[in-house]
């Protein structure tokens, strides 16, 4: 139990929490702000992985480049998505807990279509390459390049959305239709433009996150429903609707997975799990709730 | 007034000559039908307990329970488990129980809380259980799987018919008691329903608990059929996700409409899945969706706005 350890236990969990904090911030945006607890969010994380996988293997496009490509295409496809799917949805249902009730059986749905399609285009066996594999020296352990650089990647997408969630007049507009959806349309926020565009951007983070995943792991078209439950695990553990506090939630539950899966691979989703019931005993409304 | 009386009387009539019918079919058909038939039929009772044990809680309350599978597969274990210490009915109950108080726990822990807690609590819970019974199998016993004492289709048969009619008498009498009319309630102002002397968590507990024992005493029954299980086929999401599928379809509020899109879709599936395993997801997952977006009611409910026209 050295420095060195230690040191490698934090990176490594630096680098799965970056990515659930990725997963965990586009959730918050689906579920906090435009109402929908998607649970197909997994297999757009999915898609991402197989899009870049496909790009890199019959094109030798490199993953870095191809998330300019597989990102914004998967945003268009979820926006439509939203303004065909659920926008009906929403204009049908009386309630918004009938549309939060609908909307998430609706996203069953999808997730029963994307991933047969994925099975059907793709197949089932396991998926993988390598790409920038060579190991790099950091403080005495060695790290795989491409984590370090999804790691970098991760972080810097998480950093870049949260000051255009800040400093941009659409980010303005955001934060609004998550505190109040009614009065943010009041002042004047064209509010089916901002929920449709939660909806892609929380894809398009899906979709980083897998393009990042398929650098670093071997995939399957039934890898999405684990990140979709650690995602809500982590959203719960920030808060609904609390976008920063995704972020810190999906951080942590990587830092904890990690440590767990020093001791016993398998046991990881139990420990989130642990910290989702103690959350829900004692605060549920999440560390970072009121 | 005359001619609706006996209009009324003749409806009746028929309807329960109807049931006669059916349920002395139902009861003799093992001695004349193949075993194949046999196996098909069980297969429907298995996919229509489920979806009316599931509708039982979620219907009414709209609270949508994703954990049948961590129910079923609950009953599944036990029947691995006791399956050669105890005769098979008692097994059958074991496992109802079993997952009877597994849905007490997770009840008394996110009940209390909105619905969407519940949801998502429920949504990972088989997840959960899989990893912990995979982590246990492998570090404790030293294998994945295990062996069911393997029980004739006859009987399994006969027992899933029993559930099934015990399950159909539960909730139809659930549904026209004041927990019923508690339940729905809940499931259109849960304030309300509190304000007006409705103890909402102790019922929506005892509720989904007591739907959890059919969906265990389900997977009880038909491990026995399988021979052979390890997490991963006990604890199939596909458990859970099937209820909300056949009872959207049929239309959740009614009976009538969860076995109706419990029995389509299962013969649907016996269709399709020897030929394009892929395909009847995909097919699935787009009536999921057509069904949500324009049938709100399902198919009872379109058959309803067809009647009316």
């Amino acid at each position: 139990m050295s420095f060195t350890f230690y040191l490698d236990v934090v990176i490594g969990g630096l680098i799965l929490g970056g990515l659930y904090a990725l997963t965990a911030v586009g959730l918050s945006l689906q579920y906090g702000v435009a109402r929908v607890l998607n649970v197909s969010h997994g297999e757009f994380i999915m898609l991402g992985a197989f899009a870049t996988y496909s790009l890199y293997t019959l094109f030798g496009i490199s993953p870095l480049l191809s998330l300019v490509i597989t990102g914004p295409l998967i945003f268009i496809i979820a926006f439509l998505i939203h303004r065909t799917m659920f926008q009906r949805i929403r204009r049908t249902s009386p309630s918004i807990a009938a549309f939060e009730g609908n909307s998430l059986l609706a996203s069953f749905g999808l997730l029963f279509i994307i991933q047969n399609i994925a099975l059907l285009t793709w197949g089932s066996d396991i998926k993988g390459y390598h790409y920038m594999a060579q190991s790099i020296n950091v403080f005495g352990t060695s790290y795989a390049l491409n984590r370090l650089i999804a790691l970098a990647l991760a972080l810097s997408t998480g950093i870049a959305f949260y000051l255009f969630l800040i400093y941009t007049r659409l980010g303005k507009a955001i934060r609004a239709a998550a505190q109040d959806r009614d009065t943010a349309q009041l002042m004047g926020v064209n509010i089916h433009k901002v929920l449709g565009l939660c909806f892609g951007l929380g894809a398009l983070m899906a979709a980083i996150a897998g393009s990042l995943i398929s650098m670093m792991f071997e995939i399957t078209p039934t890898i999405g429903l684990p990140y979709t439950i650690i995602a809500i695990i982590a959203v719960v553990l920030g808060g609904l609707g609390n976008i920063l506090g995704s972020l810190i939630g999906g951080l942590i539950l990587g830092l904890v997975g990690n440590v767990v899966m020093c001791f016993s691979p398998a046991l990881s989703l139990v420990a989130y799990y642990l910290i989702f019931i103690l959350l829900i005993l004692l605060k549920p409304s999440g560390i970072m709730g009121k | 007034m005359e001619n609706l009386k006996k209009h009324i009387s003749m409806k009746s009539f028929f309807i329960f000559l109807t049931l006669l019918v059916v349920s002395v079919l139902a009861a003799t058909c093992p001695l004349y039908l193949a075993p194949f038939t046999i196996i098909s039929v069980t297969n429907v009772f298995i996919y229509v307990v489920i979806t009316m044990s599931w509708a039982l809680f979620s219907g009414p309350t709209r609270y949508i329970s994703i954990a049948t599978a961590a129910f079923f597969g609950m009953g599944i274990y036990t029947s691995a488990l006791a399956g050669e210490l105890i005769p098979f009915p008692l097994v059958v109950c074991l496992g109802g129980v079993v997952s009877f108080v597994l849905a007490l726990l997770v009840g008394l822990s996110t009940l209390r809380l909105k619905g969407m807690y519940f949801t998502i609590f429920t949504f990972g819970l088989s997840e959960l259980i899989r990893h912990a019974v995979l982590w246990w199998e492998v570090t404790k016993t030293g294998t994945v799987g295990r062996w069911v004492v393997s029980i004739d289709h006859t009987p399994v048969y006969y027992t899933m018919l029993i559930i099934f009619v015990v399950t159909l008498a539960v909730c139809y009498a659930t549904g026209r008691s004041r927990y019923g009319l508690a339940l729905k309630g809940i499931g259109q102002s849960e304030e309300a329903a509190d304000h007006m002397g409705v103890n909402v968590t102790s019922v929506k507990i005892g509720v989904f608990a007591l739907s959890a024992f059919f969906a265990g005493a389900t997977g009880a029954t038909m491990a026995t059929r399988w021979t052979y299980i390890d997490p991963s086929i006990a604890f199939n999401p596909l458990f859970s996700f099937m209820p909300i599928l056949m009872a959207t379809f049929g239309g959740i509020a009614s009976i009538t409409g969860q076995i109706i899109g419990a029995v389509a879709l299962t013969l649907l599936a016996d269709l399709l899945l020897t030929e394009f395993p892929y395909y009847y997801m995909l097919i699935y997952g787009v009536i999921l969706v057509i069904v949500i977006l324009f049938l709100p009611g399902g198919i009872v409910g379109l058959g309803r706005s067809i009647k009316k026209l």
